[in-house]
Formats: C-alpha cells, structure tokens, sequence
C-alpha cells in the first residue's frame, strides 16, 4: 500500500485528532505537574477511565447507526443497583447478582432498541424516556439511598493484575472485541451502512431493525458493565451514580472522531477520545481546580473538538 | 438461450392493471423483453413507467395482469423474488453507501464470510470481496483506480458504474435501469451508455429508463411508449423518429 493510500485510511478513522490532544494535555499535563507521571497517578487515570470508556463504548456503536443514547448513564446506576441490591439485601451469589445486573442492562438497551426501530420513536426521545424511567427505578429500587459495603471478593474486581487495574483490563477486553466486530463482522459492516444510508440498506435486503435493536442492547450491556465496575470501585451502589455521564460517553466518542451524522468513526479513536475526558480532569485536579471550573473546561474542549473534526471532513473531501 | 429476439419472450408482463386510490396508473399494459435486447421505456410524468418498472422489480404485485419468466407464471411477493428470478434494478439516488469503500457496496447485505456462514457475526472475507469486485469490474472494463475509495469519494459516473456492478454480481437476466444517468455529466453518461451496450453483448435484458429521449434512442432497440396508464407505441428504435415518439407520449396536442 502506497503512503497517501495509507496516510488517507488513517485519517478516515479519524484516530489522529484525539491522539495529538492527548499527547498535548499529557506533555502539558507532565511539565505542568510533578505528580502527573507518578505510577500512582496513572493507576489512577486508568482506573477512573475504564468506566467512562466503556460507556463511550456502547454510545460510539449507537451513534455509529446514526442514533443516540441518553440513558447509558441511568442504566449504569439502575444496573449497579440491582447487583447490590441482589447482592446485599437478596443474599444472591455475586455471579448471580452480576449476571441480574447484566440482565437489566440489556432488557433496558432492548427497549430503547424496540422503541427506536419498531415503533420509530426518534433514538433521542426514546432513551430520553429511558433515561427518566431507569433512574426512577434506581430511586425506588434503593428508596433514594446509597447500597454498600460488599464482600472482598466482589471488590476485587476494581484490584489489580500485576501493575495493572482489573478495570482497566476489562474495559481493554471489551474494546478489543467489540473494536474486532465492528471491522470485521457483517453485524460491523452493517452498523456502518445504516448510518451511512440507512434506506439504501434495507433496500439491499438487510434487516436494518435488527441491527438498531442489537447496538442498543450493547450499549445497555455496556452500561450495565460500567454500573458493577463502579459499584466494585466505590465500594456502594449510589442512586445517583452516573448522573452526566452520557455526556461524557458523547464527548468521548466524539472527541475519538465518531461523527454524530453516523457511519463515520472507531472504537480506538473513541478509546482515546474517553482518555482525553479523563486526563482532562485529572490535569485539572492535580492543579488543584474547582470542579465547577472543569465543566466548563470539559465543555470548552468539546466544542473546539467538534469544530475541528467537521473542518477536518470538509478537506479531507 | 441466445438472443432468440424472434421466439419467446425472456420476459413478459400481460394485461398489467395497477389502481392508486381512486387514480387508475395501469390501464391493461402489456411489456415484454428478450434476452439480450434493450427496451427504452419512456412517457411524460405520471405515464405510469414507474409504475410498470416497480411491479416488474416486485416492489408491489398488480391488481390485475400476469407476468412470465421464460413462459412460466410468477408471482413477486419482494423485490427478493425478482432477484431469485434473475431481475436486478439499478435505483438512481439510494444506490451507495458513501462511507462504504468499492466492495463493500458491492457485496452489501450479502458478503462472503471466512467463517460462521450467514450469522449477523460471521467473519468478512474481505479478500475474496476485494478480489471478487476487481474482477467483476474489470469484466465491464470500468476503471474505478483505487477500490479502497469510499464511495463518496467516488464521481457521479463512478458511483452509477459501482451499482450497477453491484447489480451483476449475481449475474441477471434482466436488468432495470430507472434513470441511470439522471445526475450524471456528459462524459459520464457516456460511460453508462456504453456499459448498457456491453450487457447486450453478454445477453442480458435492460430495460432503460430516461427522460432524455436522444441517450435511450442512442441504446435501445425498441422503445415502448407510455402515455396516462396506457401503451401508446411499441416499435423498433430504428423505425422511429425522436419527434414522433413525443407526439405519441404528449398525445394529439404535441407539435
């Protein structure tokens, strides 16, 4: 392959963007702060990463189809709920209460997925619905107070393998795989067409509705994998855990170059994208920053992000 | 087979009525082609060719009427059907996804895979996809350059010559062509002209579809006239002058 063949094949998965901002904020980020290159400190960043980005991983699949989901982070705290529930008050055996979480999670995906494709609720009202019901139900399901304290083997899953956090290596799994299936899978391929051009698709024979109701229950199973991770790391199930959290799932996969029109973007672009979230704020706590300031901060980096990446599609045509 | 343009049809739809409401669009049309024979299908706007098009496609079936494949009765309950009976249609504007590269709209919703058969998580072949849509290109002697281009990336002419490639895969019988070169520029429908010309050499039917009446004179050789639901002309192309094919598609009041 030639280099301007290769050159444009990177720059149509669109890693570049989130790659150079992440080398910045990290060498800012390094001669800004001494505690920032400290193991410690990096354990840290990956830690607090894995949940975001496995969210992000499930929303990037949705708006690759051309949707949106705005319940990932309701179906996070429902889920997480549920497991602690199951486990704490039920007396059910982790994997049990892991797999009732798990089970939520994707009851929750699929019917955002029979809500969008079914009955042709537009994805951003349908989850919108989703995302009130959901937290609702966590409300209800723990009367409005945090589920805590669980055995040392459920917490283990927030230790460590070696240097690394298990939670890191999760979320890397899941990327891997999913990353795996998006590029070389029909169901991948198909994801891509129907956001390209969803009716030109079906007009091919392809059961686009299948598709849409698969990537919402993903996205649900990915959420629901982010609600246990945070239980394990919190150590407690808190009703109101992954309030805002959709918008860091949508700023990462957009940041990553996922392009909110659909059928354009990656996995690894979003992975990146999800880092730059993270470093973000951690730069910002290292320097001591007032959490209200670094929603600002975060906001800012979105819209420059966004203005570049669809400057970056006009040339790249 | 061969071009039997004497004997039996290759295919041929007989007495088709189509109600819309209240709007009867067919009136009893009968169309027939052979193989190897390309047929201009032309009429002013609500003549009913799309129409006739869609039902010869299985996009809807007739209220009344039937229509034969190599002289056995068919019924089209899907445009699946028409495929399994060897009818492709070459749509003008849904045809591509743009963010798709050259093979993977070529082989869209049925690719090959390496493993796991016809499931939704089978592995793509991408390969033999690539290999596959080279070779079929070059059969139609198109020169697309890099087959890694998206399809957006690709011109008018490209993108038309990509569909109708997509078409052939599956080597039809019968291909219908609604306004192929609708948004193309001259040079490019050029190119579609000549791609039409080289199926007749391989024996495939084309039904051509135009509003521009000089290219489907330039491709067909018979051209059936439509005019409010009904057949007004079924002649061949070369006993027919361009001015009076208009007269028969505007009726009396034409000049």
């Amino acid at each position: 392959m030639d280099p301007k063949t290769w050159l444009r094949r990177i720059n149509r998965n669109r890693v570049l963007f989130p790659l150079g901002a992440l080398a910045l904020l990290v060498i800012v980020a390094s001669s800004l702060s001494p505690h920032f290159l400290t193991p410690m400190n990096i354990k840290n960043v990956l830690s607090q990463v894995s949940i975001i980005a496995i969210l992000a991983a499930g929303e990037a699949c949705v708006i690759l189809t051309g949707g949106i989901d705005l319940s990932v982070g309701a179906v996070l705290a429902i889920s997480g709920s549920v497991t602690a529930v199951l486990m704490k008050w039920a007396g059910v055996t982790i994997p049990l209460a892991v797999l009732g979480g798990l089970g939520v999670g994707a009851l929750a995906g699929a019917l955002n997925g029979l809500m969008v494709a079914w009955v042709r609720i537009p994805s951003f009202i349908a989850t919108l619905a989703m995302m009130a019901v959901a937290r609702g139900g966590t409300l209800v399901l723990t009367n409005g107070r945090p589920v805590s304290g669980f055995l040392r083997s459920f917490r283990a899953i927030a230790g460590y393998a070696g240097p690394l956090p298990l939670l890191f290596l999760i979320t890397f799994g899941v990327y891997v795989l999913w990353q795996l299936a998006l590029s070389h899978t029909r169901f991948g391929r198909y994801v891509y067409a129907v956001g390209g051009n969803e009716t030109g698709t079906r007009f091919v024979g392809v059961n686009v509705r299948r598709v849409k109701l698969l990537v919402f229950i993903l996205a649900g199973l990915c959420a629901a994998i982010g609600g246990i991770m945070l239980d394990a790391r919190l150590n407690a199930a808190y009703p109101t855990a992954g309030e805002g959290y959709e918008l860091d799932a949508i700023a990462a996969a957009v940041l990553g170059g996922v392009s909110l029109s659909g059928g354009v973007g990656s996995l690894v672009g979003t992975f990146f994208g999800a880092l730059v979230m993270t470093v973000l704020g951690n730069i910002l706590n290292l320097l001591k920053v007032g959490a209200f300031y670094q929603y600002i901060a975060k906001g800012l980096i979105l819209a420059i992000a966004a203005i570049s990446l669809s400057r970056g599609i006009k040339f790249a045509k | 087979m061969g071009g039997e343009s004497g004997g039996r049809p290759w295919v041929e739809m007989r007495g088709i009525h189509k109600w819309f409401g209240g709007v009867h669009a067919l009136k009893g049309v009968d169309f027939h082609v052979h193989r190897g024979e390309v047929v201009g299908l032309i009429g002013d706007n609500g003549a009913g060719k799309s129409t006739l098009i869609k039902i010869l496609s299985g996009v809807f079936p007739p209220d009344k009427g039937e229509i034969l494949v190599e002289g056995r009765r068919v019924r089209f309950r899907s445009p699946k059907d028409a495929k399994e009976h060897g009818i492709e249609t070459v749509y003008q504007e849904l045809a591509l996804v743009d963010n798709l590269d050259v093979p993977a709209n070529i082989f869209l919703g049925r690719e090959p895979a390496l493993v796991g058969g016809r499931g939704l998580f089978a592995l793509l072949h991408k390969g033999r996809m690539l290999r596959e849509a080279r070779t079929l290109l070059e059969r139609l002697k198109v020169n697309i350059g890099d087959l890694t281009s998206l399809a957006g990336e690709l011109s008018g002419g490209q993108r038309q010559t990509v569909a109708i490639a997509r078409a052939l895969y599956t080597e039809p019988k019968l291909l219908i062509m609604d306004e192929p070169t609708a948004a193309l520029a001259v040079q490019e429908t050029r190119k579609v002209l000549d791609l039409v010309r080289k199926l007749k050499e391989r024996d495939i039917g084309v039904v051509f579809i135009s509003h521009t009446l000089q290219e489907v004179f330039a491709v067909a050789d018979r051209i059936v006239i439509l005019r409010k639901g009904e057949k007004v002309g079924d002649l061949p192309a070369a006993e027919l002058a361009i001015d009076e094919a208009v007269k028969l598609m505007v009726g009396g009041e034409g000049t």
